[in-house]
């Protein structure tokens, strides 16, 4: 029994992760809801929460955003899915260090106890959102939930950052060590390249992330002052001691949090490739470009952190440097969507669920990335900035891009994984209502975005608003989102029953050509490409990575 | 008379409010033109994306030809371009040049959960303020420092009151947290951030009345963070203006 949990075996870790993703999505999606609920009936009593008071509802936000970027998106498209498969992937007979690698599920799920511990301490969880902006971070009289609550969440990120550091390494690792003979850089499947850089990623920013998170803590409890300016007056108590600058703190966390997204999507457009090139049947155009854009999205990545700064007293010079590296990303990110739709022009796609989450997840590709030019412009970003315009945006490209990939996956790999097949009629439904539903949420909040609506307001009266206008979009909205989570049931229901009753899977059932569903016989050397599905003479032909290029006729 | 405000509500962007603001006619169109390319681009990719989903395979003619792939990423990219030229000449104008020298000067000061504007009053010069001097109970909600002989005709209001037609430079100072100045109507955004003093200007040119809202996440009290712009004629505001300085004379007088 022991061994059966504290195992070291990677796919079965990635399981683990899978499941803890699960819950943190869960309870995640469940205070989204409560949210949603509370902006369009404020004065509705909910079980267990009662009357909602302002501070509830920041902590939700708070908690909400942390668990789904930290324990959804940064662990399933990335952690899990590479435990569940990158070894075979690329050959490996398992992942470099099998025991960091265990020890780091652990410490991840130590950090989600940590940080859902918060909603238990005296004065409840933080209200500062995901990013935790000081001195209202750094002075725990700044507010309800800055005591214990932000010690909580400081203590839950610091233990996540150490957590993805070691995957990290495990992951580097193996893609640059562990990779069978004959499996060069040309012939890695395109997810291989996306963990290759968002582990590298990991590496360079969740170490700033944890530098930034313990010099907080030091401020609210060692009476250092990196973040706290000299005179600064909190809840009537002068607590600015020593001249620290909040700005440094938007810059380390910004540092972190952009490259973050990346690591969050790019998994997702490493699986898109490989899928559509699975059911499109055909070689994705461009394999090498496609490659050298992942990679140039990944550098890029680490210089535009100050477009989350246009409005936060930067340099307005630094702004426009940084509207520049931010437009420059559009060109890499076009060419991949380029790229994607070249290979589905081939037409005659063959539409099963996995397939379908991965067109799900370019559709949200492209229909929040079209906004990042928009607010990549100061000039613009000064009027949308923190408003739901922004909310609209990530929760397109990264939310729902990152979900529908995570189910691509999960549709994708049950099979292997289980042996037995995902049902393909509940799967479609499931589909199809969350697109649906997907759109009617996000979409219509550009338009409260554009009326000047911004986040992280409880509720939409006070002095000198008019945003009643906007009740109507904002009740379209939650129903929309109750739909949303509701679909999410047949998902869990197919999953289970799936699990136990489903069809029984053949070897490698959807024909694809990477070496994870490789036989048990299939292990020499690496002779092929990864994506040889075109074979002129025979349509429905393809050649496995496993096979001899000799073998070919 | 008509003609300008026909016009101006053409150009602003349906669901933004109306603009009030002289560099908001610019910026309203700008987001107009950038809202309706990206729009274009979605529903073309989605037309295509539909396209290739409805398509049987034909093997003589799956691939795009060279020409037409490197056609839609060079006019991709000079959009990106077009985009980033016309936004960063709006964005230079507005906060790469200070404003001019006989701007108006008012400082906005955010603390949890309201805002203050402060005018210098007939010697245009604001007073020193200390932080430990900090007493809204007792009137003195900024910490204006009397021995200081600029501050004692300052003015603190909990309404902006501005002239139309005239420039204002908008000095922003927060006493505790981060708290984001966010007016709409003037398509403004700035935070106001401890330790730092931020400039920002902007010439309102409608009148009328304009919520001021807080959009940066400043504690508990974030979302009731509210005030009101008034934009008023000339002469109203010197009215304004005088009530207040009279106020202020009779309150320090005994």
């Amino acid at each position: 029994m022991r061994s059966r949990i504290f195992t070291t075996h990677h796919r079965t870790l990635g399981i683990f992760y899978l499941f803890l993703a699960l819950a943190a999505v869960t309870v995640g999606t469940l205070l989204s809801l409560v949210m949603r609920l509370h902006r369009v009936w404020p004065d509705l009593s909910l079980p267990f929460f009662g009357a909602m008071k302002p501070e509830d509802y920041l902590a939700l936000v708070t908690m909400h955003g942390t668990l789904m970027v930290f324990f959804v998106l940064t662990i399933a498209p990335q952690i899990a899915f590479a435990n569940l498969v990158l070894p075979e992937q690329i050959g490996a007979r398992g992942m470099a260090f099998p025991r960091l690698n265990a020890a780091a599920f652990w410490l991840t799920a130590l950090a989600l106890l940590v940080l859902l511990a918060a909603f238990f301490v005296p004065h409840g969880a933080p209200i500062s959102g995901w990013t935790s902006y000081p001195p209202l971070s750094a002075v725990p009289s700044a507010g309800p939930g800055q005591g214990a609550g932000m010690d909580l969440w400081l203590a839950s990120i610091g233990i996540f950052c150490l957590a993805s550091w070691l995957s990290a390494v495990t992951m580097l690792t193996t893609i640059l060590g562990e990779r069978r003979a004959g499996m060069t850089w040309s012939r890695l499947p395109m997810t291989v390249w996306a963990w290759l850089i968002t582990s590298i990623l990991t590496l360079l920013v969740f170490t700033v992330l944890l530098a930034a998170v313990l010099l907080l803590f030091s401020d609210r409890h060692f009476g250092s002052s990196f973040f706290v300016p000299m005179g600064d007056l909190v809840n009537g108590r002068i607590v600015g001691r020593g001249d620290g600058s909040p700005l440094l703190w938007l810059h380390l966390f910004w540092f972190f949090g952009h490259p973050e997204v990346y690591i969050a999507i790019l998994p997702g457009m490493g699986l898109a490739t490989s899928l559509f090139a699975n059911f499109a049947r055909r070689r994705p155009i461009g394999y090498r470009l496609m490659a050298a854009m992942l990679v140039a999205i990944g550098l890029l990545g680490l210089v535009v952190w100050g477009h989350h700064m246009f409005v936060s007293g930067m340099n307005p010079y630094a702004g426009t440097a940084f509207a520049l590296t931010t437009m420059a990303i559009a060109v890499p990110s076009t060419i991949e969507v380029l790229c994607w739709l070249a290979i589905l022009w081939g037409g005659s796609l063959l539409l099963r669920t996995p397939m379908l989450f991965a067109l799900g997840f370019l559709s949200f590709f492209i229909a929040g990335g079209l906004t990042g030019p928009i607010l990549a412009q100061p000039a613009l970003d000064a009027y949308l900035h923190n408003t739901f315009f922004v909310v609209a945006h990530f929760h397109l490209v990264m939310a729902m891009a990152g979900v529908f990939s995570i189910f691509a996956g999960i549709y994708y790999w049950f099979p292997l994984i289980t042996g037995r097949m995902m049902n393909e009629t509940l799967g479609k439904l499931h589909f199809w209502i969350t697109l649906i539903a997907a759109y009617g949420t996000f979409l219509p909040m550009h338009l409260s975005g554009l009326a000047g609506e911004p986040r992280h307001y409880e509720r939409l009266s006070g002095p000198a608003t008019s945003f009643p206008a906007l009740l109507p979009v904002e009740r379209g909205i939650t129903h929309s989102a109750l739909l949303l989570a509701a679909a999410q049931l047949i998902f869990l229901w197919n999953l289970f029953a799936s699990a136990r009753r489903g069809r029984i899977a053949e070897p490698n059932p959807w024909e694809a050509t990477t070496l994870e569903w490789a036989p048990e016989s299939g292990r020499s050397r690496v002779e092929r490409g990864p994506y040889e599905y075109e074979i002129p003479a025979n349509e429905t032909n393809f050649n496995p990575q496993w096979e001899r290029a000799a073998k070919e006729e | 008379m008509h003609t300008p405000q026909m016009l101006l509500e053409a150009l602003r962007v349906a669901w933004m409010p109306p603009n009030g603001a002289l560099h908001g006619i610019a910026l309203d169109r700008l987001m107009r033109w950038n809202l309706i390319a990206l729009c274009i681009c979605f529903l073309a990719a989605h037309v295509w994306l539909i396209a290739a989903i409805l398509r049987r395979r034909s093997f003589n003619q799956t691939t795009i030809p060279a020409a037409f792939r490197w056609i839609i990423l060079t006019s991709l990219c000079a959009m990106y371009i077009w985009m980033a030229i016309t936004a960063q000449r709006l964005w230079a104008e507005s906060r790469f040049v200070g404003p001019e020298p006989e701007a108006m000067q008012v400082e906005v000061v955010g603390q949890q959960f309201q805002w203050y504007f402060r005018y210098p009053g007939e010697d245009a010069a604001f007073g020193a303020t200390r932080p430990e001097l900090v007493n809204a109970p007792g009137g003195n909600p900024l910490g204006l420092d009397a021995r200081d002989p600029r501050s004692a005709d300052d003015i603190v209001s909990s309404v902006l009151v501005l002239p139309v037609d005239r420039e204002v430079d908008l000095r922003l100072r927060s006493l505790d947290v981060i708290h984001g100045l966010f007016i709409p109507g003037m398509r403004l955004k700035e935070n106001a951030v401890p330790g730092l003093v931020l400039h920002v200007h902007f010439t309102p040119s409608v009148p009328g009345a304009y919520p001021i809202l807080c959009s940066q996440v400043c504690g508990s009290g974030h979302a009731r963070m509210q005030a009101m712009l008034s934009v008023v004629s000339p002469a109203e505001f010197d009215t304004w203006l005088a009530a207040r300085q009279r106020a202020r004379a009779e309150k320090a007088a005994p």
